[in-house]
Formats: structure tokens, C-alpha cells, sequence
């Protein structure tokens, strides 16, 4: 009897193309404004990934990775005598202004590291040596400022190593080329040695972003955070704390997680009503062919699974037009980079289940019909 | 096209009906039933306190002018619809002390429907249309489409198999209804209107496949009708009136009956 409710689903092909553009239109505006949001989210703590420390010790007022209040140069050497703590080391983070290869100033994210150790260096490099960050005026730059955002005044092509441009009218030579993740606020990364960033930025009382430590081999990261905390006044964060502080931060600063999570749920309302209506609309024109296999000796449990089976399956062929859309448009934008795009398994089997529930849903008010249908209803002209 | 009926007795209707001849073992009885559409002043009484008995092997006619309850009798005798009063006894099951499911589970097994409109599901081939009784009888599919193609073989439809409802004339459809309310072997077969929907040739035509089903051993087909021109198929005619079944004909009586309908 299923494999007959398919085909009475299937013949009337408007309906079912109805149903699964619907089903598809809602899938892919939910998984992929979620996969976006997701890559957006991704993005707001790129610098951790970029540059990889264990315990990131700030102002006590920050609350994100991307947030700076400077602290003195002297919290460095505090940090580095709490118990417990490897080393620690400066960093500077910084919007700088950069000169493009069509003579405009472009915003980049300027990164100065400690120049003996390079703690918190980009874990690829595509080009170049990232010790010779220590030589004077030179800098990392990311792929995004190599090709996309074209830095460097009559150049004309992407930057290579060995080429020269300008940062706040001061020269910049390129040593390395790194790949990073992209930041969320879209900048080139260009890393330097701590020193030399701050030649290139505008100078301040307090200069100090950030400081970069490493728990003692064999001890808790978590406790030695504690107790930096305790003994400097500092804020410190161990990279699940600094993450967590930096989604919490944007969930509840920017209104961003508000704007996408209401397109998802417009998608799942508009599936529900898309397919709830067609499928309603497709039970009531069935009306007298179910009330004659009611008749016949269809049990209400039989057509309540047939109506059942019939909405799963056009859910799951509407949800697998709308999630392979989704992996286009993910693919198509994996060149450009733009906008983040961040695909997560767990999602999309979330995003099968709502719409599993919208076929539920709509199946459920054509049950409802059928089950107060009265057989007799065949005899009636 | 429908003949306007007039009743036998046209002065007065007694309360039990006028039985004459009643042929083999009771198929079908119903006694008392009484049931009622509408609350309050919209309160309808369609059935008054019918009876009503069928035997097997014949082919029993329900007669009677528009709004007398022919429907809706023949509704409460196939279980499809509950009556407030009465008994219904199908072949020795007493309907009325059936739960709604084992209502459902009986009409599954022991009855076939005939509708007006065909009732074929348009977007299912005429096998998949006919082997339906089969599979909600626990039928298995392959098995199911053999007898469902012998059946369609038996009413002329050979061939046909794979074809769609909406590609047949309205006789040919109504073929295939017999054919889908045939293929379980069921004991009784309630018609509604068979022939109103055909020409009087298709409109024979069906009949003597109806009238062959009847002969099946233990089966009773019952017909709702308001086409004269089938009369003459019946073994035995209920005339029915104001809700109640007012006169049965049978033998003798009933070919008088036929002659006298047939004059005017």
C-alpha cells in the first residue's frame, strides 16, 4: 500500500513538484544561512588559529579575541613570574593603514610578534622564512593581501616575496607569504616583529595588545590561567574560554546571530506553510479516493502511515535537492572566500530532522482530515 | 437518467414491509435501524426504524424516490456509517457489537463496493487499482497483481493492465470497479448507483457481470438504484419510503412490480 501511496503522490506531479520546491526553497535557506552564520562565527576567533597560543592574557576589561585595551609593557614581565608559566610573550594587534597597488589605503590586520621566539606565527607558510621577520622593515603577508588585496603602489600583480610596499608610509618588504584563516573583519593579515609593529603603528602611551603564554610542561593550561588571573589582575583565557568569551560576545554585542536565526526559522515557517498548504490542498482533492479505501477497509492507522510515508519521502528527496544547493553554493564561494561559508555535519542532520517535522506537520493536518473522515462519504454525491 | 418512482401502494405504507418469497439463507438483516443527521432544528431523521433482509446468492434492489434513505441504509448495512438505533447482521456477524476497528477489519474481509463515480484512484494503473482490497487484506504485491489481471481478464479488460482510469469510457471503468470489488471474494457487494453514470447498453452490460457475481455461492449483492432499466436483474426489490423500507417484491410480485414501473 505505500509504494501505491507514492504513486498517488507522484502522479499528481504538480503538487509534488510543489511540495519539493518548497521543501528544497526551506532546506537550503536554513542550511545554508546557517552554514554562512557558522563560517561567520568561524571567523570572529581566526586569530586564535592563526596564531596558536596556548593562554592569551588581556585587559581586564576584554572580553573577546578581537578586542584590544593596551596594557603596559611591564605585564609582560609580571605574566612571565606567576607560577606555572613557561614563558610569556607580547604581542601587538592592530588596524593598520596600507598602501594598494592603485594608490588607495586599504585596512589591514597587523600582527607584531615577540622577534625571539615568533610565539603565535602562522602555521603555514607558503613562501618564504618566517625568521627573517627579525630584519628590519619586514614583513608575512597572507595570501588575501598577496593577491586579493593587491598591496604594494605600482606593482600591479600579486605581491611576492622580495617586494616592497607601504605601511602608514613606512616600508614594508615582504619576507614570507603565510596562508591564514580569514578575520572577521575582512583585513589582510601582515605579521612583523613586535618592535617593528610598533614602527608602523601610530604611537601610543600603552602599546601592549596582547601577551602570549605557555603553561610549564605537564601542567593544567586551566589553572595556570587561574592564577595569572589571581596574581596580575590580568584577564587570561585558555583557548576553549577565549572562544566561548568571543561566541558569547557576539551573540549578545551584535545583532548578527538574531538576523540569521530568523532566516532559519523564516525557512522552516515557510516550508511549514508551503508544504503544510500543498499537502493539505493534495489530501482534500484525495478526499473521496481515501474515503473509498476507508471504505474498502483501510484502516485510520494505514492512511495515517500512507499520508506519513508520503510526505518523509518527498521531505527527504526536497531536503536532498536543497542541502546539494547548499554544497554548491559552499563550493562555488570556496574560491572567493566570501561569505564565510562553514559546513557542519551535526547541521545538516538537524536540518533534515526540521524538515522531517515540517513534512510531519503538514502530513499531521491531512491525518487529522482523514481520521474524522467518515467512509460513508463515497456514497454521497 | 432516472425514472421517478411511484410506490406500489400508493394508499397507505404499512410499517413492516410487505415480504414475499424470501429465497436462500439470510445474507444481510437489519432491524429498527434509525439514524439522524443534524442537531437541534437541523435534526433529520434519514432512517426511521428500517428493516431490511437479504438473502445469499441473490441480487437484491433498493428502490425508492431521492432523500428516502437509500443511502444512507445501505451505508449502516456496509458499516460505514453507525446507526443511533438497530441491529445489523452481516452472515451471521452481529455489526452493531463490533468495535470500529473489527467494523473496519470485516468490511477488509467480506465486502466489496461498487460507487457511483467508480471511486478508481486516477494516478494508480487499472492492476494497482483492483489488486487495493487484496493488499489491505495482507496480500502480497506480486501475487496480488495476478489476481487483480485475471479479474480484469474476467470483465474484459485484458491487456489493459498498465493503463490509467482517465484512458477507459465510463463503462470500462465501472468494469474495473467490479473487478477491484470482486478480487477478494468477498460475500456481500454493496452498489451504489452502478448504472446511473452509463449508457443503457454498458448500463446491461454491468449488470450481467453484477448478476453473475450474485450467483457466486454465499454472496449477496446489494444495489442502490434509481435506473428502472435494471430492474428486471433483481431476484428480489425493497421499496423504500419516508426512511423505512415499505414493501419487498419477490417471484410473482416482483415481475408485476417490474411491469407496472416499466408502464409508467
Amino acid at each position: 500500500m505505500f509504494l501505491l501511496a507514492l504513486k498517488m503522490l507522484l502522479g499528481d506531479r504538480a503538487k509534488y513538484w510543489m511540495l519539493v520546491g518548497g521543501l528544497a526553497f526551506s532546506s537550503l535557506l536554513m542550511t545554508q544561512q546557517y552554514s554562512v552564520f557558522q563560517g561567520l562565527l568561524a571567523w570572529t576567533t581566526s586569530h586564535m588559529r592563526n596564531m596558536r597560543a596556548s593562554i592569551w592574557i588581556v585587559e581586564s576589561r576584554v572580553d573577546q579575541v578581537n578586542e584590544t585595551k593596551a596594557m603596559r609593557d611591564t605585564d609582560v614581565n609580571r605574566v612571565r613570574s606567576v607560577e606555572g608559566v613557561d614563558f610569556a610573550v607580547p604581542l601587538f594587534q592592530g588596524v593598520l593603514k596600507a598602501r594598494t597597488a592603485d594608490g588607495a589605503d586599504k585596512m589591514i590586520q597587523m600582527i607584531g610578534l615577540h622577534s625571539g621566539t615568533l610565539y603565535g606565527r602562522p602555521p603555514h607558510m607558503i613562501e618564504g622564512d618566517i625568521s627573517q621577520l627579525r630584519l628590519p622593515n619586514s614583513v608575512v603577508i597572507d595570501t588575501l593581501a598577496a593577491e586579493v588585496t593587491r598591496l604594494g603602489s605600482g606593482v600591479g600583480r600579486p605581491l611576492k616575496v622580495g617586494d616592497v610596499f607601504e605601511i602608514n608610509d613606512r616600508e614594508a618588504r615582504v619576507v614570507g607569504i603565510c596562508k591564514t584563516e580569514r578575520h572577521f573583519f575582512g583585513y589582510p593579515y601582515v605579521f612583523s616583529s613586535y618592535d617593528q609593529a610598533l614602527q608602523y603603528a601610530p604611537r601610543q602611551r600603552k602599546m601592549l595588545s596582547m601577551i602570549l603564554a605557555e603553561p610549564k610542561p605537564g601542567l593544567d593550561t586551566a589553572v595556570v590561567a587561574q592564577r595569572i588571573m589571581a596574581e596580575t589582575g590580568l584577564r587570561a583565557f585558555t583557548v576553549p574560554q577565549l572562544e566561548a568569551s568571543t561566541l558569547r560576545w557576539v551573540w549578545t554585542n551584535t545583532g548578527i546571530p538574531i538576523s540569521f536565526l530568523t532566516t532559519i526559522v523564516l525557512g522552516f515557517v515557510v516550508g511549514v506553510a508551503v508544504c503544510g498548504q500543498t499537502f493539505y490542498s493534495f489530501v482534500l482533492e484525495n478526499l473521496r479516493n481515501l474515503g473509498a479505501l476507508k471504505a474498502m477497509g483501510a484502516s485510520n492507522s494505514l492512511l495515517a502511515g500512507m499520508l506519513l510515508f508520503q510526505a518523509m519521502i518527498v521531505g527527504l528527496i526536497g531536503f536532498g535537492i536543497g542541502i546539494g544547493l547548499t554544497a554548491l553554493f559552499g563550493l562555488t564561494i570556496a574560491q572567493s572566500g566570501q561569505p564565510p561559508f562553514k559546513a557542519n555535519a551535526v547541521f545538516v542532520f538537524q536540518s533534515m530532522a526540521a524538515v522531517l517535522v515540517i513534512c510531519a506537520l503538514a502530513a499531521l493536518f491531512g491525518i487529522r482530515r482523514v481520521a474524522k473522515l467518515e467512509p460513508a462519504i463515497v456514497f454521497r454525491g | 437518467m432516472t425514472t421517478p418512482f411511484r410506490p406500489v401502494n400508493s394508499v397507505s405504507l404499512p410499517a413492516t414491509p410487505v415480504v414475499c418469497n424470501p429465497p436462500g439463507d439470510l445474507a444481510v438483516g437489519a432491524r429498527g435501524i434509525v439514524k439522524a443527521f443534524g442537531v437541534g432544528d437541523a435534526r433529520t431523521l434519514a432512517l426511521k426504524g428500517a428493516d431490511f433482509e437479504a438473502s445469499q446468492g441473490e441480487l437484491h434492489l433498493i428502490v425508492g424516490p431521492s432523500g428516502c434513505g437509500k443511502t444512507t441504509l445501505l451505508s449502516v448495512l456496509a458499516g460505514t456509517l453507525l446507526s443511533d438505533q438497530g441491529e445489523v447482521n452481516l452472515f451471521g456477524t452481529r455489526l452493531t457489537g463490533l468495535s470500529a476497528s473489527e467494523v473496519t477489519r470485516f468490511r477488509c474481509r467480506n465486502i466489496g463496493f461498487i460507487f457511483q463515480q467508480f471511486n478508481l484512484i486516477p494516478t494508480l494503473s487499472l492492476v494497482e487499482n483492483v489488486s487495493v482490497p487484496l493488499l489491505l487484506n495482507g496480500t502480497l504485491r506480486r501475487e496480488a497483481e495476478a489476481k487483480a489481471t485475471e479479474r480484469l481478464r474476467q470483465v474484459g479488460l485484458a491487456g489493459r493492465e498498465r493503463q490509467l482510469p482517465t484512458q477507459l469510457s465510463g463503462g470500462q471503468q465501472q468494469r474495473v470497479a467490479i473487478a477491484r470489488a470482486l478480487v477478494h471474494e468477498p460475500r456481500l457487494v454493496i452498489c451504489d448507483e452502478p448504472t446511473s453514470a452509463l449508457d443503457s447498453l454498458t448500463g446491461h452490460q454491468i449488470m450481467e457481470l453484477l448478476s453473475t457475481a450474485a450467483k457466486a455461492p454465499g454472496r449477496c449483492v446489494l444495489i442502490v438504484t434509481h435506473d428502472p432499466r435494471i430492474y428486471g436483474y433483481a431476484d428480489r426489490i425493497s421499496v423504500m419510503e419516508d426512511g423505512r423500507v415499505t414493501h419487498v417484491h419477490a417471484g410473482v410480485l416482483l415481475s408485476s412490480f417490474i411491469h407496472s414501473e416499466n408502464r409508467s
